[in-house]
């Protein structure tokens, strides 16, 4: 008899008490069977007491670190407790829960080691502002030009990923800020398999999305500097 | 170069070297950071001293004054010395993040077995 999988679904999260009991409440419906883990990034609100009464599971880092390495706490955790596969939400209202389900789908038909939900697949009238564009064709252009392939969402930070990627993150040295195309492109010289899966977002009902307009600038930077020096670094092992 | 921008050179660099060995000698300063310090200070020493060399100098790198040459040095090795601290910098703060994610999983693993809980 086949064991069921276990799947984490882990929720970054930084000063987000307003929305994140929905979001749990959402991946609790969606997903019953999960495991919920909310990485409270050193938040001076109470979102670790609100998460933990909505009930989920809580880490707290004693400080902010970053969604990347708070992101990479949680992969610590489930590598460390071997899930099978982990799904990363964020804790904004951003990332509808609905859609977990099929992004899992993908992973466990062994078609893909990372399942990107992307806004960008099918037409859901998601539209960016015209710099945000201009970046994220720049950033899909390289990854197309490296990897053969088109990812049409890089900046998406809803994704799933088996516990073979998951193990690999949680042993590399993780961008502690941003995570977004030179986590695809490490990925992909690595070996594995991405795939995209449509998905709708909502806006960030708290207005503090990662990528706030005033820090578009440095993230582009930051981002095309990760892109280089990812390509220029050895390939990465497995 | 006058005698009295000599004497001032020699001075300032020799009153550097020895606030940092008194720094490191009061623990206040580690080895490893006051090296390139200790540098800068020899190299413009040597260069306030050795007035042939530091006209080599001036005429190699084509600057129309030696002073300017031993600006040139000072600034140079400030921006030597910043970019060294910045990479320290980048590893102490990929330890600290590693050592945080590390605390925050331990401490789980703690409270998750506490009899308390």
């Amino acid at each position: 008899m086949n064991k069921k999988p276990r799947v984490l679904v882990i929720i970054p999260a930084y000063n987000e008490e307003k929305t994140i009991s929905e979001v749990i409440r959402g991946v609790q419906h969606h997903a019953p069977s999960s495991n919920v883990l909310v990485i409270n990034d050193g938040s001076t609100d109470d979102t670790a007491r609100v998460a933990k009464e909505t009930g989920a599971k809580v880490i707290s880092h004693p400080f902010n670190l970053g969604y990347g390495a708070t992101l990479q706490t949680g992969y610590k955790y489930a590598s460390h407790h071997s899930y099978d596969y982990v799904v990363q939400v964020d804790a904004d209202g951003q990332h509808e829960p609905r859609y977990i389900n099929d992004l899992l789908d993908v992973l466990k038909s062994n078609l893909a080691d990372m399942v990107i939900g992307s806004r960008f697949l099918e037409n859901h009238g998601y539209k960016p502002s015209w710099i945000r564009k201009v970046g994220m064709s720049i950033l899909r252009i390289i990854i197309i030009l490296v990897t053969k392939r088109s990812i049409t969402d890089c900046s998406s930070g809803f994704r799933a990923l088996t516990q073979q990627l998951v193990n690999f993150f949680a042993d590399i040295d993780y961008p502690s800020d941003y995570d977004d195309a030179d986590i695809i492109l490490l990925t992909h010289l690595a070996g594995f398999r991405i795939k995209e899966v449509a998905v709708t977002m909502c806006e960030s009902t708290t207005g503090k999305s990662m990528h706030r307009y005033n820090k578009l600038i440095y993230y582009g930077f930051k981002t095309l500097l990760s892109l280089m020096v990812t390509l220029l670094r050895k390939k990465p092992q497995r | 170069m006058l005698l009295r921008q000599k004497i001032f050179v020699v001075f300032v660099t020799i009153g550097l070297v020895a606030l940092i060995f008194d720094l490191v000698r009061r623990k206040k300063l580690r080895e490893d950071y006051s090296w390139l310090w200790m540098l800068t200070g020899a190299v413009i020493f040597i260069l306030a001293i050795w007035h042939n060399l530091l006209l080599f100098i001036t005429r190699l790198i084509g600057a129309a004054l030696p002073t300017s040459t031993l600006f040139f040095f000072g600034v140079f090795f400030l921006i030597l010395i910043n970019l060294y601290f910045s990479v320290k910098l980048s590893t102490v703060t990929n330890r600290l993040n590693k050592v945080t994610q590390e605390l925050a999983l331990l401490r789980d693993r703690i409270e998750s077995h506490s009899p308390n809980k």
